[in-house]
């Protein structure tokens, strides 16, 4: 059961269209991660409409457990979150992002999840973010995951990055906004 | 296709936490970030950051975008035929304080055209992005001005169905915290959504 609310949550609106000049500084303030050195792997690929065309402004999300309020000791709270990574798509809905292979993370009822990643999804057309989650494709872990054994079988590709190569480092991984493609999208 | 139901896990539930040190000097003064000061009616926009039960949301990472006093952003796709202005970035970002306060100093952007429809005007508004304690309270809105006429004709504001709920978008003059023969002062408090609405019981398609 949730408590009753006493106030009501503001509206959400969509970023619009210039929504970089606001959000691209977060990334150039990040720590940079060097894709193959220890625990990190860039995942990359394009996000697409219904017809498969390419969204040149939209912007991802990567959010881990590693971000976590109550994960972050006091004595690191001025250092970036090391969970999260903001990117914003290129001319051709491009996108790439290092990431630090997050975790196995706990479900809340003693099962363990897969390595996964949050991914929030904004871009102009979208009045409220979306919400998926990417996994990694080369984790044995995520034929027991219990998020993605909820899902169709045949939509359970949706959510997961293939490595481009055996060693694992690189992921492909394309967000399909609409359609019978389309990404699984959660909420709550 | 519809949207998949999921429990809130730990992923859900770790929001990033920023620290100071994202910070820069004149992060929050949107005024003074060139050698001189930009064109247009300085103001002050102050609220608080409130989880749904009223609880103040501490060091939530608070950004703002926003056009310049003559209705341009500075960004490459932005083709109005308006002055940019060279004292004028137009985004901010500030992290709330124990209270969940926020301040930001600026000056009122103005309106401009865009092509949704004929003659289309965007009412003055300024976007805001904050995030919470986890995945429900990441919310992105935009922040308008009371008095504007433009905003009943606009299909943004109007992307919110209820009239209360609009209104909520809308700030509030607040003259206790303008600077006599400086600067006006606008009061807007975000609420983020803090729980998910209904107990979560079997995932569904």
């Amino acid at each position: 059961m949730t408590a009753k609310s006493e106030l009501i949550p503001s509206g959400s609106q969509t970023v619009g269209p210039y929504y970089r000049i606001g959000l691209d500084y977060l990334a150039e303030r990040a720590p940079k991660l060097e894709p193959g050195s220890p625990g990190v792997v860039e995942i990359r690929g394009q996000v697409l409409d219904r017809d498969g065309i390419p969204v040149p402004d939209a912007l991802l999300e990567f959010w881990s457990a590693d971000a976590s309020r109550a994960e972050t000791p006091a004595a690191g709270i001025d250092t970036f979150p090391r969970g999260f990574h903001r990117v914003a798509t290129d001319s051709d809905g491009r996108f790439s992002v290092a990431v630090a292979k997050p975790d196995p993370a706990p479900l809340g009822d003693g099962r363990m999840q897969a390595p996964h990643m949050l991914v929030l999804v904004y871009a102009r057309g979208l009045l409220r973010n979306l919400i998926t989650r990417v996994y990694f494709g080369d984790e044995p872990a995520n034929a027991e995951d219990p998020v993605l054994l909820e899902i169709p079988v045949e939509r359970q590709g949706t959510l997961v990055a293939r490595p481009s190569a055996p060693d694992a480092i690189v992921f492909e991984w394309n967000v399909i906004l609409q359609g019978d493609k389309e990404t699984v999208f959660f909420a709550w | 296709m519809p949207l998949v139901l999921l429990p809130e896990t730990l992923t859900e539930r770790s929001g990033p936490v920023f620290g100071h040190g994202l910070l820069r000097p004149n992060d929050s003064d949107l005024t003074a970030q060139y050698a001189d000061e930009p064109l247009g009616e300085r103001i002050y926009v102050h609220g608080r950051v409130l989880d749904e039960d009223g609880r103040p949301v501490r060091g939530a990472l608070v950004e703002v975008w926003q056009a310049n006093a003559a209705g341009r952003y500075r960004h490459k796709v932005d083709g109005h035929d308006a002055p940019l202005d060279p004292n004028f970035f137009g985004a901010g970002r500030i992290l709330t304080d124990e209270q969940g306060r926020y301040c930001f100093k600026t000056i009122k952007p103005g309106p401009y055209p865009w092509g949704n429809h004929f003659n289309a005007w965007s009412p003055a508004h300024i976007h805001f992005s904050l995030f919470g304690a986890g995945i429900l309270s990441r919310l992105v809105t935009q922040m308008y001005f009371p008095g504007d006429p433009l905003q009943p004709l606009d299909p943004i504001f109007n992307s919110i169905p209820d009239e209360a709920a609009r209104q909520r978008l809308v700030s509030r003059l607040d003259m206790d915290r303008a600077e006599p023969d400086y600067a006006l002062a606008y009061a807007f408090d975000i609420v983020l959504r803090g729980h998910a609405d209904t107990p979560f019981e079997e995932p569904r398609q």
